[in-house]
């Protein structure tokens, strides 16, 4: 089973030189630190920066300076900065080559659910309805089961939807998966998780073929 | 060369009343118009409707309004960090309406470029869709979204020039040039007013014909919302 810094691990292995990349909050965060050697990605953030790079050291925070978590960064050589709306252009226009996000459930046929939960405090959609309404490429980082043990790979979102048939791929602390037009499909294992591990902990259709391979990291 | 230069705040807010519909630039707290919302406070101007990508927090940015009970309506994309403005959305004294912040920014954006509608794919098939119209472009489907229409628009830049000029500094950008002739009025504030001919015009972000009013502001804070840094080796 891999924990939150694995899946970081693996989705980081779906990058590709010369991509453009948006990560949302949280596990998708993590992946900026495991860039494979040879490639060379730029990280796009929404609230107006592309070429960004790691945390200012302790004293060179800049106010002015943020990602869209609202953390201090850096930028690197080559960095830009633009208006929201030059931001969004780049994701609806689809000039941003993947997005990375975080989710509370997934459906089988790819509509994703991550902003709203009846009857909490709702905080709002941020950029996660653009990001997953246009992106090409949307990779889903989360734990394969929430808190109470139940999956999150359904056969319908429970939770009011953020997208409709957008996810294409999915990385959990078991697995990876593809959605396909017949349900998640099965590519690989985590270290020490069996088919019927997963099976157990996936609602929805899960498309199995032939020998399941278990995955690599390094 | 056309008057646009205001003396200090008080002024810059003139003819801002009761119910009145606001565009605030920033993201966070990264490039909000500290020294007119401070003034917004002061002159307790009530009943407003806020379209601000974010709420601020509870002691800062638009929080202090919020505290004041001067906002009637939120027109947000988060509003997270911020505990009496949860407690009076819950409460049901003030009023939300969450917006994907793509079609946010786009719609300053169309009431600034004078489009009064766009169709965009974010939230389709979702809450945000409903009771929108929605229509096919080459297989995908799209949803109708509005301009928005404000009294004001109140943006921050970090230079400008008394032509009205502006030029940003790094992601307090965001909002602000989206927001900039997107209303009947557009009010700047700057932490650097220069004589016009003194900015480049290479490197000026929002031409002065989108803004009005202008003025230098004084003693900005910058808060930092997250403080995050990385020790050295």
């Amino acid at each position: 089973m891999l924990d939150k810094t694995g899946i970081a691990k693996r989705i980081a292995k779906e990058l590709k030189d010369g991509y453009f990349v948006n990560l949302g909050i949280g596990i998708p965060t993590l992946v900026a630190n495991y860039i494979p050697t040879g490639i060379e990605v730029e990280f796009q953030s929404e609230n107006g920066v592309l070429g960004m790079g790691p945390f200012p050291f302790e004293g060179e925070e800049d106010a002015d300076i943020i990602n869209a978590g609202k953390q201090t960064i850096t930028t690197l050589k080559g960095a830009s900065f633009f208006d929201s709306a030059t931001s969004f252009a780049m994701i609806r226009g689809q000039h941003v080559d993947l997005t990375i996000l975080g989710a509370m459930e997934v459906s089988e046929n790819g509509d994703i659910a991550n902003w709203k939960i009846p009857g909490k405090m709702v905080k709002g959609m941020g950029g996660a309805m653009d990001l997953v309404a246009s992106a090409e490429n949307i990779i889903v980082a989360m734990m394969h089961t929430n808190k109470r043990g139940e999956s999150k790979l359904l056969k319908n979102c429970s939770l009011p939807l953020t997208g409709v048939g957008c996810v294409k791929k999915i990385v959990t602390n078991l697995a990876v998966l593809e959605v396909t037009n017949k349900g998640f499909k099965l590519l690989e294992r985590a270290p020490g998780v069996s088919v019927e591990d997963i099976q157990k902990a996936t609602e929805g259709t899960l498309i199995i073929e032939g020998n399941i391979p278990e995955m690599t990291l390094d | 060369m056309i008057k646009k230069t205001v003396q200090n705040v008080k002024e810059a807010l003139t003819g801002i009343e009761n119910g009145m519909t606001l565009m605030l630039g920033g993201f966070g707290l990264c490039g909000i118009p500290e020294n007119s919302i401070s003034e917004l406070a002061r002159k307790n101007t009530k009943e407003i409707t806020c379209i601000s990508n974010n709420a601020g927090v509870d002691d800062f940015g638009l929080g202090l309004l919020l505290q004041k009970k001067q906002i009637k309506k939120m027109i947000s994309s988060y509003v997270g960090e911020n505990d009496e403005f949860e407690r009076q959305m819950l409460s049901g004294e003030l009023d939300v309406e969450l917006t994907p912040q793509g079609t946010l920014a786009e719609k300053c954006r169309a009431a600034q470029a004078g489009f009064p509608a766009f169709f965009t794919p974010a939230g389709y098939g979702t809450e945000v869709a409903e009771g929108k119209e929605t229509r096919e472009f080459n297989g995908k489907m799209y949803v109708l979204e509005e301009a928005y229409k404000a009294d004001f628009a109140i943006v921050k830049a970090w230079k400008g020039d008394t032509a009205g000029n502006l030029i940003f500094k790094g992601t307090a950008r965001n909002f602000n040039p989206c927001m900039c002739g997107a209303a009947k009025i557009t009010i700047a504030e700057v932490e650097e007013l220069v004589p016009a001919g003194e900015l480049d015009p290479n490197q000026v972000h929002v031409p002065g014909i989108f803004v009005q009013r202008i003025f230098q502001g004084t003693d900005y804070e910058k808060r930092i919302e997250q403080r995050t840094v990385r020790q050295r080796n």
